[in-house]
């Protein structure tokens, strides 16, 4: 790793005022799960390090759920330094959000719960093999072309049309909360501003670009959650039961009203370069009481525009199966798979 | 204490420094002379964040009760500074990557990495190593039940997963076998010994922890 000077600001406005304007000369430190191994990686060479694990606002570090009476509209506030083992344990988000609380429960090992942020989930760096080699000069990097495009593929994404990096992106947070009509508060120099997390993600295609639309100088607050009375699920394929990064993910929510579901929201995580709205579905599912025939039509219809590299195509059938099982979750059917 | 930049170029101390030294105790206190360690207290009274390194920073830690203090540039993480500035090799150093758990300490009871944590980052925070689980000629219980189950082979990965079991038990006492294997997720024996760690863990659940 290369060596760095270390800040340590108290409030969020001294972390703001210690960044650069440009990408790749400071990064922020949260809970560096990410950012050690890019560092030791030389993927990162940051000048400076701004550790943010010292600043105390209660809005950047605590779940705030407020009283939900009927008639209002409740927001719920979650700071961008709540650890993600403590959203996966959060007895009332887990109640309102099991989309969000279940995709948490699985992020790595007890481990990186305890260390890893819901801000450094958000912005982390993509995991594809070739950017996180030092001694590729890949497109994000700065070399001339996207070497998974057509190299060793099985983990990259299925929905690759208009995207010369074929990355996907690696949170499986992010899915459950655009499902959820989340949107993140971000601070910069000019002050704060809100944006949706529909809205927060891009498909990085340069250097000067991450995974996220943040400014190099600007800092995620927290993230706001509408309740909303919204059935929500998240189910993920993977290898491995723990301790690995999804193959696929679907994360749905809707409004179930006489037993029809409407406002359907059906988002993929882990098949393109950012979480991936699965309009085709939800189309399927709006105003449609769930069986599973239509989980299952569902699963058919989000597959609509994938494009499979060489060596992913069985992603494919990943994406239905967990669409399928994820509406079928939400709707509150027993799973019948054997896990 | 005012604030006060760190001092120019005082170079860290050596492992070799450091084994010269005739133990843990004073080879601390010499340490502890040199200059103040970049506390909280110390950043609140200063109008501008005043940064830390590159060259070495005093760093106190608080480790299995003992505050120890050395110097260490900022890159160094908590794992190389246990290993080899404080001599606690307890955690081991394997993947380097947060992914095998042969590091796993507690740090305010839970269980991190250290090898992906700047050593800077665990100021202020209880840690505890495996070397807190041997006290006054006692083995801790979860070691204890390792020993009686045979649950090692070549034992690089044993300390991480002793600390990742204890942690469940200090959570819940009455902790069930699969709640203490998911608790177990974030390790990995290359050697495969968790069928005699399955019996290990089976025998301290039913004594409730």
């Amino acid at each position: 790793m290369k060596n760095f000077t270390y800040y340590r600001p108290l409030s969020l406005e001294a972390a703001v005022a210690l960044l650069d304007t440009r990408w790749g000369t400071t990064e922020l430190l949260a809970g560096g799960t990410d950012l050690l191994d890019l560092q030791k990686e030389y993927i990162a060479q940051p000048d400076k390090v701004v550790s943010l694990t010292f600043i105390q606002d209660p809005v950047f570090t605590r779940i705030e759920v407020p009283q939900i009476l009927p008639g209002t509209k409740p927001t719920v506030s979650i700071g961008a330094a709540v650890k993600i083992a403590d959203i996966a344990e959060h007895a009332e988000l887990k109640h309102l959000f099991p989309a969000l609380t279940d995709a948490a429960a699985q992020v790595g090992g007890p481990q990186i719960r305890n260390m890893g942020t819901l801000g450094g989930n958000l912005c982390q760096r993509n995991r594809c093999w070739y950017f996180r080699d030092e001694h590729v000069l890949c497109l994000l990097k700065g070399g001339r072309r996207c070497f998974a495009a057509d190299g060793e593929n099985r983990y990259h994404a299925i929905f690759t049309k208009g995207h010369p990096c074929v990355i996907v992106h690696p949170s499986t947070l992010a899915p459950a909360l655009i499902a959820l009509g989340a949107s993140v508060e971000v601070l910069g120099p000019n002050g704060k501003r809100t944006i949706e997390l529909s809205k927060f993600f891009q498909a990085p295609t340069k250097p000067d670009q991450r995974e996220h639309v943040l400014a190099p100088n600007e800092i995620v607050v927290r993230v706001l959650i509408p309740v909303e009375g919204l059935r929500n699920a998240s189910y993920e394929v993977r290898h491995k039961q723990s301790y690995d990064w999804p193959l696929a993910q679907a994360a749905v929510a809707f409004r179930l009203i006489g037993g029809k579901a409407t406002d359907v929201r059906i988002v993929l995580g882990h098949v393109a370069p950012t979480p991936h709205v699965a309009t085709e579905a939800q189309k399927v599912v709006e105003g449609q009481t769930i069986t599973r025939e239509l989980a299952e039509k569902a699963g058919e219809a989000a597959t609509a525009g994938a494009v499979p590299l060489s060596q992913n195509a069985y992603k494919v059938h990943l994406v239905k199966v967990a669409v399928k099982r994820a509406l079928l979750l939400a709707s509150g059917a027993q799973p019948d798979w054997v896990i | 204490m005012s604030q006060t930049h760190p001092p120019p170029g005082k170079p860290g101390i050596s492992r070799r420094q450091f084994l010269t030294g005739t133990g843990l105790g004073a080879a601390a206190t010499a340490l502890l002379r040199t200059s103040e360690a970049p506390t909280q207290a110390n950043q609140a009274q200063a109008p501008k964040t005043v940064g830390f390194g590159p060259n070495p920073v005093a760093c106190e830690l608080l480790v299995n009760g003992a505050r120890i203090t050395v110097h260490i540039e900022p890159r160094v993480t908590l794992l190389d500074c246990l290993r080899h500035y404080m001599d606690i090799t307890g955690p081991k150093r394997v993947c380097d990557r947060g992914t095998c758990g042969a590091c796993t300490v507690l740090l305010d009871g839970r269980p991190i990495y250290a090898c992906t944590m700047l050593a800077l980052e665990a100021q202020g925070k209880k840690i505890e190593t495996p070397e807190s689980l041997y006290e006054d000629g006692q083995l801790h219980r979860v070691p204890a039940a390792f020993v009686q189950y045979d649950a090692q082979q070549c034992g690089f990965c044993t300390p991480g997963f002793v600390m990742a079991m204890k942690a469940c038990f200090d959570r819940n006492p009455n902790a069930t076998p699969a709640e203490v294997e998911q608790g177990l997720a974030g390790n990995i024996c290359r050697c495969g010994t968790y069928q005699q760690m399955r019996d290990a863990l089976r025998s301290l659940c039913k004594k409730g922890g």
